[in-house]
């Protein structure tokens, strides 16, 4: 009873912590999800991943309100109309944000950190890019703000994927 | 939309959570049955007398079962009535309580049991590869990405455009993780913890460090709502969801200046006008806002227009954030504090805002008189908010 | 006590698989319909959407995160129902009912085809610790819970296996009159029989193939749509859902869930005898039977009834009961989630005089029907009227 006079609300919950002791005697159901999936890109995005095998990035421009869609899409979210241009862009620009990650997908972790960031694009509006890695810097060099440029692998190692971009670099003049 | 026209008001009347922590024991389904029958005590309710239920839980990936809310219908106590399960992510958590609400101010239905359950543990190797498909296929998963990359990039731009210091964001942690030695179902308090705790904490994603992060954890949390045709029934001092609002950003959320969350301040506005509130920093005494990462906490209470862009720190900084302080927030010990049962953190926002106005709290109760109080979730690809007003009359 | 009005309603052609537009550009597309018709700008005029979705379906965990974008519904109220679309259509009406919100878009969609593991994804839906190691055991489609729920449905009426199979004859004959149904078909009671068991007593072409597509409602409180337009209005007149126990072996026999949503439907609706009351109605046939135990459960015809009345032609354009018009899910194709708002979408259309050959003269009033699928018992139901 003591714990009512302890603690606040809720009184007694239900539920408890497990001993470590207790972990060991758990009976558990084991099973794989068997779930897959075979998404089509659509029509902008597809047009993205062919340019993306090509070294290029490509836009689509909304005549309302005259923003650069990167990534591009068939209509425009803030004026709800069809998109009419497609606009190659330089594929520069500079970093809007940025982590170093010492952490992988699965939360494991890692030595050498992961640099990872989302890429402005110059010829797109403010803020407006793609997430990607960092290559050719040191941790302590990232900053917002700095001009970067994309490392394309090799043009038959290209298949229209984002990884068709190795990473982007600080721009070099 | 008309924000004053509303058919019946809506209020709580009891509310349940059921402790934070691995609950490798319990099934969802027994554990959605334990925060709702505690809900259904405090409220001297049975589950006969509850018209309606409504469900929150987030990805179904975490249990690996397809069309998780039906699965944990009768756990939650939907068994033969109507039943209903919203989900907008993290959000969820203040969303399902909304739900809850529209149920009850239509006029279709006189009681409603909300209950919001989430069990993280049986997904393996992590929690995080349920996050794993949270991601665009074609942009972003290809990265194979972790989902604290995000939030770091959010905090990185957040501390660089508002010039915000990271000692000042830790400190949210120790408020929050000391808070929470008042909460009986807390997975994560610390009396003891300083700030260099957190600062010296393991690097995760920079800037984020692990004492910034709340933990993944199995729980759930269940709250009553009833009408004003029947509330004095059941209490005499009711407390009442005065306003509610949510907004859902761009899916694109490279296309976003992650430094200030716009979709936020649009659903508090709603929120706001909807109760009524002008001056929300004058009229609004406490607050519960989501903190999943202890520079959320910041951010919203800036979103939640309680604070200008960068001032949440110097609030913090200043103490004025403390239980005791000037504008308590999280008193509860937050989501870094009790922990982070996604969508069952309702009985650590909607909860806690309940039982600090019913004056209920007791060693967490806040130290001023407080009669108005605002909880907050935050969801999705970091691009939806819902806000929850609630006033004592 | 405010009403509310279907303003506007667009969809797409339902198809086996849509390979040429993404999820989104799909729903983009059935939204410009439906805010034309309607005579809207969502930027401007909607105070909250609603998409109807599931995870697992779509595959992405939080698939709330892709619902605003393709319906105008970015920085605005919009959210997630996870469920059928009936019951985004009940989150709407409610919405609008407390007076808060005007104008509510409900969004339900199938793009089923890219789920290359449905018979699994369906699987997962079962109890993970009792159930599901039955069917795993033996590498069974899960879809033999619907031989079992005939069976039990077959024993507990007296109706015959010939009756059931007569619905899917019925369906996909009704859908070559339906311009969006893609199963439309003329056969005989003997194809369907020779099609063979797919699990006893259900035949295979009882069973409704999946399809693509997706439906948009615009609803909007009275007073505003009757500003909005001159055109006669088709009214919610009434909601309900409700869903059964989860475990498959506490199931009923006669679709409980069903038979409760009519009621609380009914009941706002002031139907007092349905069967005289209602001039068109769209019930859930995945399985041919479920049309027939539907239609009692919704108290169109007493238990054993239905089979009778499929027997006697009194199912369909040119029967007593005007039923399942559209093709049914036999003859539009399981739209998943979207199913409902399918059978939403004829009913508006009876009522407003556009169902063209399948036209039911003067139809007044109608009510759609759904259920959310194996394995559990949850459904909705809707009625619809028009005042004038």
């Amino acid at each position: 009873m003591s714990k009512k006079t302890e603690f606040g609300p809720p009184l007694n919950p239900r539920g408890r912590r497990l001993e470590a002791k207790e972990l060991e005697s758990i009976t558990h159901v084991r099973a794989k999800v068997p779930a897959k999936y075979a998404w089509a890109a659509g029509t902008a995005m597809s047009r993205f991943l062919e340019e993306l095998k090509n070294g290029k990035i490509i836009g689509r421009r909304c005549a309302r309100c005259d923003r650069v869609l990167v990534p591009p899409r068939m209509f425009c979210e803030r004026c709800f109309q069809p998109t009419t241009e497609w606009v190659y862009l330089p594929g520069t620009g500079v970093v809007e944000t940025f982590s170093i990650s010492y952490i992988d997908t699965n939360a494991n972790r890692i030595k050498e950190p992961i640099l990872v960031g989302v890429i402005a694009f110059d010829g797109a509006p403010p803020h407006c890019g793609i997430m990607h890695y960092f290559g050719e810097v040191k941790p302590e060099e990232l900053k917002i703000g700095m001009p970067v440029e994309p490392v394309w692998k090799p043009k038959e190692e290209r298949v229209g994927s984002v990884l068709d971009i190795k990473y982007f670099r600080p721009r070099r003049k | 939309m008309d924000l004053k026209k509303i058919r019946k008001d809506v209020a709580v009347v009891g509310a349940g959570m059921t402790v934070f922590a691995r609950r490798l024991q319990e099934t969802g389904k027994e554990m959605s049955w334990e925060a709702a029958k505690m809900a259904l005590d405090e409220a001297g309710l049975t589950l006969k007398d509850i018209d309606a239920v409504v469900l929150g839980s987030a990805p179904d990936a975490f249990d690996g079962v397809h069309k998780k809310g039906e699965w944990l219908l009768d756990g939650a106590g939907g068994t033969n009535k109507p039943f209903m399960r919203v989900y907008t992510g993290g959000g969820t958590a203040v969303f399902a309580p909304i739900a809850g609400w529209w149920h009850v101010a239509s006029g279709m239905f006189k009681r409603v049991l909300v209950v919001c359950e989430e069990k993280m543990s049986s997904v393996q190797p992590h929690a995080q590869s349920a996050f794993a498909h949270i991601w665009d296929p074609i942009l972003d998963r290809p990265l194979r990405p972790n989902l604290v990359w995000i939030f770091a990039m959010e905090m990185q731009r957040y501390m660089h455009k508002y010039n915000v210091r990271y000692e000042d964001i830790a400190l949210v942690a120790v408020k929050n993780k000391r808070n929470a030695v008042g909460h009986p179902c807390a997975q994560l308090a610390d009396p003891t913890i300083t700030l260099d705790d957190v600062i010296n904490s393991e690097p995760m994603a920079l800037p984020v460090r692990r004492l910034d992060i709340s933990p993944p954890s199995d729980g759930a949390s269940a709250i009553v709502l009833v009408s004003e045709d029947v509330v004095y029934e059941h209490t005499d001092s009711p407390v009442w969801i005065e306003g509610v609002g949510w907004c859902l950003d761009t899916t694109m959320w490279t296309n976003r200046d992650l430094a200030f969350p716009k979709f936020l301040a649009r659903a508090a506005k709603m929120a706001y006008e909807m109760a009524g509130i002008k001056n929300p920093r004058k009229e609004i005494d406490f607050a519960e806002p989501y903190d999943p990462f202890d520079y959320k906490e910041l951010q919203h209470l800036e979103g939640l227009l309680l604070a200008d862009p960068g001032e949440a720190a110097i609030m913090t900084r200043e103490g004025k954030t403390q239980r005791d302080g000037e504008f308590p927030v999280c008193p509860s010990g937050g989501l870094l504090g009790v922990g982070n049962p996604i969508a069952a953190t309702l009985g650590i926002k909607i909860g806690e805002v309940y039982w600090q106005l019913a004056r209920k709290a007791g060693p967490r109760q806040v130290k001023k008189d407080v009669r108005t109080g605002v909880a907050q979730a935050w969801g999705d690809l970091m691009q939806f908010s819902a806000v929850v007003v609630m006033r004592r009359r | 006590m405010r009403d509310v009005a279907v303003l506007g309603v667009g969809a797409t052609a339902f198809t086996s698989q849509t390979p040429e537009v993404n999820w989104k550009e799909l729903i983009y597309d059935a939204a410009v319909k439906a805010y034309a018709e309607a005579g809207i700008d969502p930027r401007r005029d909607v105070d909250s959407f609603v998409t109807c979705a599931e995870d697992y379906w779509e595959g992405f965990s939080i698939f709330d995160e892709f619902t605003p974008d393709q319906l105008g519904g970015a920085l605005r109220p919009t959210m997630t129902v996870c469920g059928d679309g009936l019951q985004g259509l009940a989150t709407a009406y409610m919405q609008i009912k407390t007076g808060m919100f005007n104008i509510v878009v409900v969004e339900a969609h199938s793009k089923i085809s890219e789920l290359l593991t449905y018979e699994h994804i369906v699987e997962l839906a079962f109890d993970p610790i009792y159930e599901r190691p039955l069917s795993a055991e033996r590498e069974v489609h899960p879809y033999y819970v619907a031989g079992l729920e005939m069976n039990l449905y077959l024993h507990a009426t007296g109706t015959t296996e010939e009756q059931c199979a007569l619905v899917a004859v019925h369906n996909r004959r009704q859908a070559l009159n339906n311009p969006l149904a893609p199963y439309g078909a003329r056969l005989g009671l003997q194809e369907i029989f020779h099609s063979g068991y797919a699990f006893t007593p259900l035949k295979k072409w009882e069973i409704a193939s999946r399809a693509d597509g997706c439906i948009v409602f615009v609803l909007a409180a009275g007073e505003i749509a009757r500003r909005l337009t001159k055109k006669p209005l088709v009214y919610v007149e009434g909601i309900g859902w409700s869903s059964e126990s989860p475990w498959i072996s506490a199931r009923s026999a006669d679709a409980s869930y069903a038979r409760h949503a009519a009621q609380m439907a009914y009941r706002q609706a002031g139907i007092t005898n349905p069967r005289r009351q209602i001039d068109v109605i769209e019930v859930e046939d995945r399985f041919a039977f479920k049309e027939l135990q539907h239609l009692e459960a919704l108290g169109f015809a007493r238990p054993g009834e239905a089979g009778w009345l499929a027997q006697s032609g009194a199912l369909g354009l040119d029967g007593e009961l005007k039923v399942n018009l559209s093709g049914g899910s036999l003859g539009c194709g399981d739209l998943i989630e979207a199913s409902g708002l399918q059978r939403a979408l004829e009913i508006v259309l009876q009522l407003r005089g556009e169902a063209g050959a399948r036209q039911v003269p003067n139809a007044r009033v109608g009510v759609a029907q759904s259920w959310r699928g194996l394995p559990h018992g949850t459904g909705a139901v809707a009625v619809f009227a028009r005042r004038d």
